[in-house]
């Protein structure tokens, strides 16, 4: 195996695991916690994609700003006196088997993905770059860039319309 | 050496499929909303993934674009979900998602 497997390897191990204690860690915190090592080792695998500005964006959003968010409502809510119950042993097992077959439909449907042969040059291995980048954004998504502040927008009013205590 | 000519698409394909399916177990699997909002955020980190290492390995940016948007509607997604959530919390004490059962028929 090259050094470059290697670090696929480590990098997929890191995120599934890290996964699998997010979901099933009892305290919230933790889950939030082991979350964010899951998405850095995800913007690990950016950076083996040659997608250097979609790593650094990546942590920046979701490690800083999404993990900040969900930290701070886990503290706000205060979830310490009330130990969570269980679903009941049914449906834990239902969801294990629903789970396992959505990822054996996910990978039996993409298995036999082609794809064209890529062209391996060197302006091929530059487009994570952010120049290159921008200038796909503002060329070809003008339209839908403009149209996601909006979104984010909608969505702040939103939350801070719903996050308000309501005087009746 | 790059990572194109080492790892085949497969072995990112797998990988995607795990982390999605992961997601979908936790959201099957947990009663605490904020931990479902969790693993909504990591269903749509493997579909970023998967659009990430496709759009590398065609030489073409625009899948790469498409998860900036993506990222942009999780950003979105999770600030109403968590008001949401804050808002059930303030008025039930609790965010077990099997106490929200008013609209079962």
């Amino acid at each position: 195996m090259t050094v470059t497997q290697i670090l696929f390897v480590v990098l997929s191990l890191m995120a599934v695991l890290s996964g699998l204690f997010t979901i099933f860690s009892k305290n919230p915190v933790f889950s939030a916690l082991w979350l964010i090592v899951a998405f850095f080792a995800i913007a690990g695998h950016y950076i083996l994609l040659n997608a250097q500005f979609l790593a650094v964006v990546h942590i920046i959003v979701y490690a800083g700003a999404i993990m900040v968010l969900f930290l701070y409502v886990v503290f706000m809510i205060n979830l310490n006196k009330e130990t969570e119950p269980n679903k009941p042993a049914w449906v834990r097992i239902a969801a294990v088997i629903s789970g396992g077959m959505m990822m054996l439909t996910l990978v039996a449907a993409l298995k036999g993905a082609s794809l064209v042969p890529q062209n391996k040059s060197a302006e091929a291995l530059n487009i994570g770059l952010a120049s290159n980048l921008g200038k796909v954004l503002f060329n070809d998504f003008l339209v839908p860039f403009e149209l996601s502040s909006v979104l984010l927008l909608a969505a702040m009013v939103g939350a801070v319309m719903l996050g308000k205590r309501q005087i009746h | 050496m790059n990572s194109l000519q080492v790892i085949p698409i497969d072995w990112y394909i797998i990988l995607s499929a795990v982390l999605f399916g992961m997601g979908v177990l936790g959201v099957l699997f947990r009663r605490n909303a904020l931990i479902i909002l969790m693993c909504v955020e990591l269903m749509l980190n493997a579909v970023n993934l998967l659009l990430a290492a496709f759009s590398t390995y065609l030489g073409d940016a625009k899948g790469q674009v498409f998860v900036f948007f993506i990222m942009a509607v999780a950003a979105a997604e999770v600030a109403v979900g968590l008001a949401i959530l804050v808002t059930i919390y303030r008025n039930t004490r609790t965010t077990d998602i099997d106490f929200l059962n008013k609209l079962k028929g």
